[in-house]
């Protein structure tokens, strides 16, 4: 077994929390610069413009890239050789506590969900795998609010058509508009049951942007780019940048669809232990 | 803000001046307070209100404001209304807002901005001080008193009320 501490997981954590915050995912950035240059609006064009200059900002000056600075969301997977010295979970939350608090970012965590009251910087979000060999992987997803608010799930029918499913997405989207921040990402969990297609949703985030998608992926994309709601919904060509799938079986008598938007500002970070 | 009425739908403008930040709380506050008769922690009165709740303010980096880009404006749309019948002339979000609000707008000469959306860290540049009035125990939804110089601005509901987003 290989040994590695609490503490070790604690700083790794605090540090991703900076990475993720003040530096854009290379892939979002190129993706970025291709909506830019490809864009023929020309207030589509100046706000991209902004988003750009924002994030070459943010990383010089080392400041939030948004200052919602989301709920923190980790993934941990976890070798099945690894021996975890200490608390696991307590690493990860004061890692988010630190990191948060070390780089200025914002405490936007209500302890009760109805009664609100002081904004703190934790807890976060924890989903644990299990996965061969003595290495611990850890990724931080901040998830602003203003896109996780537009997030849906809907419970197809399991004779249900893919018309029905691309219409589902393609509307949620729409439903979105303006206020979630476009561009967006959006990442689509099918299958399994009705919580788990919206950690897929969200783990669709995670994939980088690239050439590499499915047919129904670039099918999806090209409807809701023709919404033409574009940057901050002003026009434009560019509503979404991305479309992600992440599929996982279900069970006979169910689909579940989840969908998870993320803004342009999609921000991750990753660590190998 | 004498030149409000004359703001059209789609005009892009630099604002210089004092604006006031309030998001989700603090509005469920300031309604409170008005509905209860007392007295506001700022003059409501042709004021500004921007949707916004920043970052810490990084130190020992001359900054006066972390992050700072709008949040999404729908959720203040039951309270602004009232607002706007108690002197309230600007707003400065992101998103479009509801029937509701773009009538009250009409009705009581209001403007709705836009300004960049997700670029918080572009937009603290053009905040030169930023001083708490009121609510310091909601954190970072504390309303604060910003000066700013060329605040980049959207003019998306003016005063006729016309949409950006029609």
């Amino acid at each position: 077994m290989r040994k590695i501490s609490a503490v070790k997981i604690k700083d790794a954590v605090a540090q991703l929390c900076r990475d993720a915050n003040f530096f854009l995912r290379r892939d979002v950035l190129i993706a970025l610069r291709h909506a830019f240059k490809t864009e023929s609006n020309k207030r589509a064009k100046t706000i991209l413009k902004a988003i750009l200059d924002n994030a070459a900002y943010a990383r010089n000056e080392k400041l939030a890239i948004c200052q919602d600075t989301g709920m923190g969301i980790v993934f941990v997977e976890i070798g099945q050789g690894v021996n975890i010295a200490g608390d696991l979970k307590a690493a990860i939350n004061k890692g988010v506590e630190a990191g948060y608090r070390k780089y200025c970012l914002r405490n936007s965590i209500c302890r009760d969900p109805l009664l609100r009251g002081k904004s703190l910087f934790s807890p976060c979000i924890i989903y644990t795998d299990i996965v061969k060999g003595d290495k611990i992987k850890l990724t931080l997803l901040p998830k602003g609010f203003g896109c996780e608010n537009k997030s849906q799930l809907k419970m197809f029918k399991p004779t249900a058509k893919i018309e029905e499913i691309k219409k589902f997405v393609v509307e949620t989207v729409y439903s979105a508009g303006p206020d979630a921040c476009p561009p967006y990402i959006v990442g689509v969990g099918i299958g399994a049951t009705a919580d788990y297609s919206g950690v897929l949703a969200k783990k669709a985030l995670l994939r980088k942007i690239s050439s590499k998608s499915s047919k129904l992926e670039q099918d999806l994309l090209k409807q809701i780019n023709k919404s033409k709601i574009g940057p901050m919904g002003l026009g434009g060509a560019n509503t979404a940048l991305a479309v992600h799938i992440q599929t996982y079986p279900t069970h006979i008598a169910g689909l579940p669809v989840s969908v998870n938007i993320s803004c342009h500002a999609l921000r991750s970070a990753s660590v190998i232990l | 803000m004498k030149k409000i009425n004359t703001f059209k739908v789609g005009q892009e403008l630099l604002f210089s001046g004092t604006i006031y930040t309030a998001r989700d709380q603090a509005h469920k506050r300031l309604i409170g307070k008005i509905k209860r008769g007392s007295r506001l922690p700022f003059e409501l009165k042709n004021s500004i209100i921007y949707y916004c709740g920043p970052t810490k303010t990084p130190k020992g980096k001359a900054k006066v404001i972390g992050s700072c880009g709008p949040t999404t404006s729908s959720r203040m749309d039951e309270f602004t209304p009232l607002l706007l019948k108690y002197g309230l002339k600007g707003m400065i979000g992101k998103g479009n807002r509801s029937p509701e609000v773009r009538d009250a707008i009409k009705k009581y000469k209001g403007v709705y901005f836009l300004t960049y959306a997700g670029c918080g860290a572009l937009l603290s540049k053009y905040v030169l001080s930023a001083k708490t009035v009121a609510y310091s125990d909601l954190g970072p939804e504390a309303i604060l008193k910003l000066e700013v110089k060329d605040f980049p601005l959207i003019v998306a509901i003016d005063a006729n009320g016309g949409s950006i987003y029609d």
